[in-house]
């Protein structure tokens, strides 16, 4: 680091400030409910750190910067306050820099070295945000494929699958694994699949779900679709899909009836 | 004053997206539960032949008027291989994916319009259009 522009920075200290909580100090936004006065101070925060980072070291290798941005973020801040910050900062010291009356060459050297601290940062921040964000995208996918498709037994010899939401080629796969899956590990007779939360029933859902009737059907068990809405039958009928193959009921209560029916066993009251 | 929202197909979950765009949009104009059901179905049909056999294009949805009568068309491009026979494709049970062959049959049925236009090597073009009754 240059000493001489150490020292411009170190001098113009009070300046720095002050033109920082200008630019910053209109900072807008709705998704943190922030008082002002917790602003400012962030705002400080946020200068001092870049400071430091200018006169004792590079703040993206020691966990101070990961600390701050934990914090923005935790205060529900966007990411753009930190990217903006850091341009502001930047073009700030170059300003002030300049303000110096410096020969070109300088003025290069120092426009070069403003770079070479500052991107580090950038990088640090861009890296950390895209990582949060797989993290959280990778969770996301994970309990969504464990809430996908489970095979519920309900009674002896009777299972439940429900489906809940859009089914594409990965959930129809694993569909046909927890039901052929389940009606071995619960000697199910019955599988009742309801498909009352399915939005769209089109030609490649409803091939999926023949092909994992069929499946059913050569282990012996049978297979009942339940849940079909008026529209859905009627979309079903208009594509011209064939669904005689296995037992369709309109809802759970009425494929239970059925299961029920099958498996010989009977719900009785108590007098 | 039509107004016309796109949504590119390059993967599943863009078939997802342009089905709500045309659930949404069919609600606004006005369509009852059972259309909307024919039209988010024909849609995802469509996109899904896109994302199936062309790999990528896009689904259009407008608003559509003719003779006083009101509608939803649903426009959908590739840049894909195209269909050498039309005639077969239109045929009930015939698929080239091992589906059940019923897509493009089916989404005439479910529409009151159905135009396609395909040329091999070039791409293919789909508008089908429902009116409001």
């Amino acid at each position: 680091m240059n000493a001489e522009t150490m020292n411009v920075i170190q001098m113009k200290r009070s300046r720095i400030k002050e033109l920082w909580e200008q630019e910053l100090g209109g900072f807008k936004t709705e998704t943190s409910a922030m008082t002002p006065h917790m602003y400012n101070e962030l705002n400080r925060e946020f200068l001092d750190l870049l400071m430091n980072h200018v006169s004792l070291g590079d703040i993206s290798e020691d966990g101070t910067l990961e600390r701050f941005f934990d914090k923005v973020l935790r205060a529900n801040m966007p990411l753009e306050y930190i990217t903006q910050g850091l341009q502001t900062y930047r073009r700030i010291i170059l300003e002030v820099v300049l303000e110096e009356d410096l020969n070109k060459d300088v003025a290069i050297e120092i426009y070069r070295e403003v770079d070479y601290w500052m991107d580090p940062i950038l990088n640090k921040v861009v890296t950390n945000s895209s990582r949060l964000w797989e993290r959280t995208v990778s969770i996301q996918k994970s309990a969504l494929l464990e809430l996908s498709a489970p095979l519920i037994p309900v009674f002896q010899h009777i299972s439940v699958m429900p489906l809940i939401g859009t089914i594409d080629t990965e959930r129809a796969k694993l569909i046909m694994e927890n039901l052929l899956e389940g009606v071995i590990q619960y000697r199910s007779q019955v599988v009742l699949i309801d498909i009352t939360g399915v939005p769209v029933v089109d030609t490649m859902v409803a091939h999926h779900i023949i092909q994992a009737a069929d499946a059913v059907r050569l282990l012996g068990s049978t297979c009942i679709l339940v849940g079909i809405r008026p529209e859905i039958a009627q979309t079903i009928v208009s594509l011209g899909i064939d669904l005689s193959l296995f037992p369709t009921r309109s809802t759970l209560q009425k494929g239970m009836e059925q299961a029920l029916d099958i498996t010989n066993q009977q719900i009785v009251k108590e007098k | 004053m039509n107004i016309q929202s796109c949504v590119e197909v390059c993967n599943e979950w863009d078939i997802v997206s342009a089905r709500q765009l045309g659930r949404n949009m069919a609600k606004e104009l006005g369509f009852g539960n059972v259309d909307q059901a024919r039209i988010t179905t024909a849609i995802s049909e469509l996109a899904r032949n896109i994302y199936l056999y062309a790999g990528n294009g896009k689904i259009c949805i407008e608003a559509a008027e003719k003779m006083g009568k009101r509608g939803l068309k649903i426009i959908a491009t590739d840049n894909g291989p195209g269909i050498k026979d039309i005639r077969k494709v239109m045929e009930d049970g015939y698929t080239t994916s091992g589906g059940l062959g019923a897509g493009l049959p089916g989404v005439k049925r479910l529409m009151d319009e159905f135009m396609i236009d395909s040329v091999v090597g070039s791409g293919t073009e789909i508008i089908a259009t429902k009116w409001l009754r």
